[in-house]
Parts: C-alpha cells; structure tokens; sequence
C-alpha cells in the first residue's frame, strides 16, 4: 500500500474495521444457526474498534479533510462503542423472546453506530449529511424490526417521515451554506464567514434556522419531539435503549461541529434559537412525562428534558460549557441504557412489562432488581452520590459562569418537577405490596450490562475528576 | 454567460421547496407525504445545480448525486415500512394509524 | 438560459408538482412527478450539469417512482380515492408555506454566491461534465463516495428484512 493511502486509512481504521465486521455478520448469519455469536463477534467488532481508536485516537485530519480524527470525536466514538456493546448484550435474549432472532439486527446496529462515528468526526457537510443518513436509514430499519407487530411498524413510518422530513431541511441548510461561502468544508465556511463579513446575513440566518431544526429533530428537542413518545413506545427495547443515547449524542457532536465552528461567527443569532429550544424541551419533556403510565414513553419524553439540559452547555459558549455537554451525555448514556435494561429484563414471552403497575412490590419479589432501578431513578434525577447529579452539577455551572443564572434556576426547577415521575417508580417498587408473581427474562448479557451500567453511575458519581478531565482533554484542540 | 441570474433558480427552488412542504404539512396519505418530501429534496437538488454553476465549482454536483443515491436508499426502505405497516392493518393514512397515544 | 424556455420550465415544475402533490390517485400524482422530473432534466441541461440529467431521469423518474408505482399496487387504493385528501390542518398548512415563502423571497433577494471554483463552464466543456465530475467524485470525494456505497448496501439490506414475506 502507498504511504499516502497508508496514512489516511489508517484515520480511519476503527470505521473501517466496524464496516468489514458488519459485512462478516451479514454473511455468517447464512450459516450460523446460533445468532448468540453474531451478537459475540458485534461485540468483538466493537471492542477492536475501541483498540484501533486508541491506537489512532489523535490522528489528524485525512481524505483531504473530509474526515477528522480528533479528541472531540473520540470522545464522542467511545459513547456510540459503549451503548452498542451494552445494548447488543440487552438484545440477544429480546431478540429470541420477541420471536425476531435474525442476524440483520446486529449487522443494522453495527453501521447505525459506523454512521453516528462518522458523523462524530465529520469534516465536511457531505461526510456529515451521508453519515447522518447511514446513521438514520438503519434506525428506521431497526425501530420496525417486530414485524408483525402493528406498534413497531407505527413506529418506523412515523420515525422514517419525520426523520426524512428532517434530513431535507437539513440538505436545504447545506445548500445555502454552500451557495452563500463556495464551500462545503466546516473550517471553509467558518473562514470565509469570517473573512467576509456574513455574520448578519439573511439567507445565512435561515441556514442557521433549518439546521438547529434538523438537529432538534435528531435530539428529539421540543417543538420537534412529535415522533420521540411514539418511537421509544414501538421500538423493540434495547433498540429504543440504543436510540435514546447514540443518535442523540451524535447529534450534540454534529451541533458541536455545524454551530460551534462552522457558524461560530453568527453566534448571535443561534444562541436565541437554542435556549428557546433548551427550556421548551426541559419544560414540556419534565411536564408530559408526569402524565405518563407507560414507562417507555415515560422515559421518551424524560429523554426529551435531558436534551433540553444537555443543550446548556451549548448555549454556554464556553469551553467549560462544552466540556459538561459531553461528560452530560457520557453519563446518560449509562443510566439511560440502565433504565431500559430494567424493562427488558422484565420483558418476557407475551409479557410487555412496559406499564407502570407492573413495577408494583418489585422490592420484595427481586430486590437486586429494584435496588438498581432505584440507582437509575436517582441518577435520571440527579440525586448525590449517583453521576446524574455530577452531570447536572457541571451543566448548570457552566451556565451560571457564562452568565445564564437564570436559565440554570429554570433547569434547577424543571429537575425538581421530574423528581415526581422518576421516584414515583421508586414509590410503586418499594412502597406497596406485589400483586402477582413477576418472572425475569433469563438473560446473563442483561444481568451483564446491569452491572457494567450500574457500577458506571455509582463510580463517575463518587469520583468525577476522571471523566471531568477527560472531556477536558477531548475539546483541548476542538475551536476552530 | 447565463441571461437567467441565479436569484431566478433559487425563487424557483424556494417555491418548489415550499410546495413539498406544503404537501408534507397537509396531505393524509402517507404515499403522498413521501411524494412531498422527494419534491422537496428536487428543490434542494435544483439549488445545489444551480449554485454550482454561479460557483464555477463542481461540489454542488458531488452532493446532487449523493442526495440521489440517498433518496433512492430513503426510497426503498420507506417504501418497504410502509408494505410491513400495511401487511399488520390495510391502511395507508397517518392519522389512522394510532395505536399508541399519551 | 433562453429566459423563456426558463419561464416556462418554471411554471411547468412548480405546476406540476402542485396538482401532483394534490392529487386523490396516488398514481396519477406519481405520473405528474415524472413529468416534473423531466423538466427538471432540462432545467439541469442547461445549467451544464448533463450528467446529473441523465441521473435525474434514470433513477429519479426510471427508478423510485417506478418502485412508488410497484407498492402503491400492493396497497388499498380505493381508501386513498374514498378518502378526505387533507388534514383538518391544511389551512395552516398552505399559510405557514405560502408565508415562509414569501419572507424568503425577501430574504433571498441578493444571494451573492461565494468563492468562486476553477470549473468554469469553458473547463468543463473542453473536458465534458461527466469527466470533470468523475475526475472531483473519484479523487476529493473518494470517502463520502465509499460511505454512499455501505448506505445502498443497509438499504438493500433494510428492505429485504421488512418486506420480505418470509424471513427463513
């Protein structure tokens, strides 16, 4: 091989390893009969993949800066590695008792998560718009995966429409951005906005427009949130536990990549948009999610208020306020996988325990069980010493010290409401008396991805300073 | 040189835009929803075209032709959605299908 | 450019796609939409972009609405006739577009496109579109060209999971 060719393959050799190990899952799944070791070898592809990044974690920009490798994307790829190593586990045994054991289904989620790193490390529109797209195109796939079932396929179409509605927004944002600079790369837009004074242009306002609405599509951010209740609702769970994390945290590095430093000079006109989709998002995700009595779509819309936090750091404009954006999202990966992890456990044949009366007495019939949604719970909330709290600690500062002290009151106050729905599953598990026999899905992978999930939250909540530091180091050489 | 100035191609974009828009916003059936979004990606396309040759750069083109790789991809999986959806209950407009509220 | 073919074309697309897009048959909208496509190719002859009208027309009008036309076939279609053909919304609807539309308008009055490139029409007619394209796709965007490839290939896959009747 070339050296020239050498060097930019090997930027983009976790993605590349990803690919050839999704391709190897599609043909195994012909002859394998046991799809236990399709969902072994994603997990070893995932694991490669987090060697190879290390291996190559700050190696620059290749494919003429189509493509950069930096610590903000890493940081990034090692969210999207972790939630597809913990959601594969939480899938195998769903996947059997939901009757839609198919090897498809690892493959999906392997190029789903090559598209969100792609997205995390996009140099350019083009890359980011694909990558979003190889992203999107699997998820709409996965989210209709039950077949026969009428709530799944629900889910697809009205996740497929919107997304795609979503995505032509976002390509009518490229192409002004296009016209307006000449260019498509991130950094070439940022100068020549610079450079030629664009700052307060019309036509680049509007840009701005459709492209905070395409992304608040994929953070599923208030008023562009229709489609989120619904498709955590339909979803098979584990998917619904993959979707709630990855493809939001790509969305927040892309927003970090487009309005950071492509549109870093019209600031202004940006900031307004994303605070009032931050307290809309906060406010009505906290609000609804009272009223709910399915838990799935009790977590959606709690997923839709997390966006709304995570948005603060944004807003921040600061180093610092990126910084907790992304350990923000670190940590939510964890306790979010972790709540849905519960459910599924509790997922059995012809048994959805998605209904809040299911978790009635869970304490007494599996304590163990109970005890860890009760760590979930408090971390959703953001109550010490669970990481929940770390990560709201960290976003509201960065608030208050870029100078939003009332936003970061209205944040406090909006986590005070969610603490009714989150401890209210805390009150029906410990506070009453079961009602019938609960049986558990047997699933080591699950009882696996608990443990991993609940030790994570416990740990970053009593000892921060190394996931802190690390998102630190990660945006070091982020601002163009 | 091009009698036709650019602002012409974009008012023609925006208004093919905003009739897809329009047909997304409005319409019952989801096949006719579909028809509106591949409108407004033409607008989207007509753009990028036109922009790429006022720009005498050829990326405008590039991404024209991903758009079209990517819409045919939309295509046939949306498609296919919408056949698994039909197979479980024979309807094909949005607001009857409403198994989950809240 | 003739401003007149231009004209023309103009009404025709944003014409056609308007009785397309309100049609009750989602066969005859599918029809229209071809049309449409048609004109389009022309629109994009004349900017210099031959390649992409070709495109245009063989997977555009030759491919997915001919995919549109196979499952709109599957599907019950004496719903869609019977049918209302818009939501209680559309006054809304049909306001937020027209109005958006006409704010952009104002907006969009001077685009002053930006940095110019060095494919001037003369470059590209000395070496022909679809070359100067292939020789920009191959070498600058050889990597979204390798991502555009793993996205037919989920999509390949994507469909044959869902629509397939039987899966083994």
């Amino acid at each position: 091989m070339p050296e020239f060719l050498r060097t930019q393959v090997m930027v983009i050799l976790p993605e590349a390893l990803l690919a050839v190990f999704a391709m190897a899952v599609l043909l195994l799944d012909l002859v394998v009969k046991r799809k236990g070791i399709l969902a072994a070898l994603t997990i070893g592809a995932a694991v490669c993949g987090f060697f190879a990044l290390s291996g190559t974690g700050g190696g620059g920009s290749a494919w003429g800066g189509m493509f950069i490798a930096d610590g903000y994307g890493f940081f990034f790829k090692i969210i999207f590695l972790a939630s597809l190593v913990l959601s594969v586990l939480v899938s195998s045994r769903y996947l059997i008792e939901e009757d839609i054991n198919h090897g498809e289904y690892y493959a999906l989620m392997l190029f789903s998560t090559i598209g969100m790193m792609v997205m995390a490390s996009a140099g350019d529109l083009i890359t980011l718009y694909l990558g979003l797209e190889l992203m999107s195109l699997c998820l709409y796939v996965l989210s209709g995966f039950i077949r026969g079932s009428l709530r799944s396929n629900e889910a697809a179409i009205k996740y497929f429409m919107l997304g795609s509605f979503a995505s032509a927004l976002l390509l009518f944002g490229i192409s002004l951005t296009y016209g307006l600079t000449g260019t498509t790369a991130i950094d070439g837009v940022a100068k020549y906005i610079a450079a030629h004074g664009l700052a307060g242009n019309p036509v680049l306002a509007f840009a701005t427009v459709l492209y905070v609405s395409a992304f608040g599509f994929k953070i599923a951010a208030v008023p562009f949130h229709m489609w989120a209740p619904d498709v955590y609702e339909g979803a098979p769970t584990p998917v619904t536990a993959f979707m709630s994390v990855g493809p939001k945290a790509a969305g927040f590095a892309v927003i970090g990549r487009v309005l950071l430093v492509a549109l870093s000079q019209m600031s202004f006109e940006w900031t307004g948009l994303v605070i009032a989709l931050s307290i809309m998002s906060m406010a009505a995700g906290n609000i609804l999610a009272i009223a709910q009595t399915n838990i799935k779509r009790m977590l959606a819309y709690s997923s839709i208020a997390h966006a709304g936090y995570a948005l603060l750091g944004i807003i921040a404009l600061s180093p610092e306020g990126l910084a907790s954006t992304l350990s923000y999202l670190f940590i939510y990966a964890f306790m979010n996988i972790g709540a849905f992890t519960v459910v599924t456990l509790l997922t059995t044949k012809g048994v959805k325990a998605e209904d809040l009366k299911e978790y009635v007495g869970l304490s007494k019939t599996h304590p163990f069980l109970a005890a860890l949604m009760l760590i979930f719970m408090f971390s959703l909330t953001g109550i010490p010493p669970t990481a929940g709290f770390i990560g709201k600690f960290y976003l509201f500062t960065a608030a208050i010290k870029a100078g939003y002290t009332w936003l970061a009151v209205v944040a406090v106050v909006m986590s005070a409401i969610s603490a009714y729905f989150y401890l209210r599953v805390v009150m029906y598990m410990y506070m009453k008396e079961p009602e019938g026999e609960v049986k558990l899905e047997r699933s080591y992978g699950a009882r696996l991805a608990l443990g991993v999930t609940a030790l994570a939250v416990l740990v970053i909540g009593m000892m921060p300073a190394g996931l802190v530091e690390f998102a630190r180091s990660a945006i070091a050489g982020f601002r163009g | 040189m091009n009698p036709v100035p650019l602002q012409g191609y974009i008012w023609l974009s925006l208004a093919l835009f905003m009739t897809g828009v329009f047909g997304f916003l409005t319409r019952r059936s989801i096949i006719l929803m579909f028809l509106s979004i591949e409108v407004m990606l033409n607008a989207v396309n007509l753009s990028l075209v036109a922009f790429s040759h006022f720009l005498n750069d050829l990326r405008g083109q590039v991404l024209v032709l991903f758009v079209i790789t990517v819409a045919a991809s939309e295509a046939a999986i949306g498609l296919a959605i919408l056949v698994s959806l039909f197979r479980n209950r024979a309807t094909a407009q949005i607001d009857k299908i409403s198994e989950m509220k809240g | 450019m003739n401003p007149y073919l231009f004209g023309y074309l103009a009404a025709a697309i944003v014409g056609l796609s308007a009785v397309a897009l309100t049609r009750k048959n989602p066969v005859h909208a599918v029809l229209l939409m071809i049309v449409m496509f048609f004109h389009l190719a022309v629109l994009y002859l004349g900017l210099g972009a031959e390649f992409l009208a070709a495109v245009q027309i063989i997977v555009y009008a030759g491919a997915i609405m001919v995919l549109f036309l196979f499952v709109i076939m599957m599907l019950n279609i004496k719903e869609e006739i019977e049918g209302e053909r818009f939501t209680g919304g559309w006054p809304l609807g049909i306001s937020l577009a027209s109005g958006l539309f006409l704010l952009l308008i104002i907006m969009t009055g001077n685009v002053l496109p930006g940095q110019q490139g060095i494919y001037t029409a003369q470059v590209i007619a000395s070496q022909t579109d679809t070359k100067a394209l292939g020789s920009v796709l191959y070498t600058q965007y050889i990597f979204p060209f390798e991502l555009a490839s793993l996205v037919l290939l989920v999509a390949v896959v994507g469909a044959i999971v869902l629509a397939k009747k039987k899966l083994r």
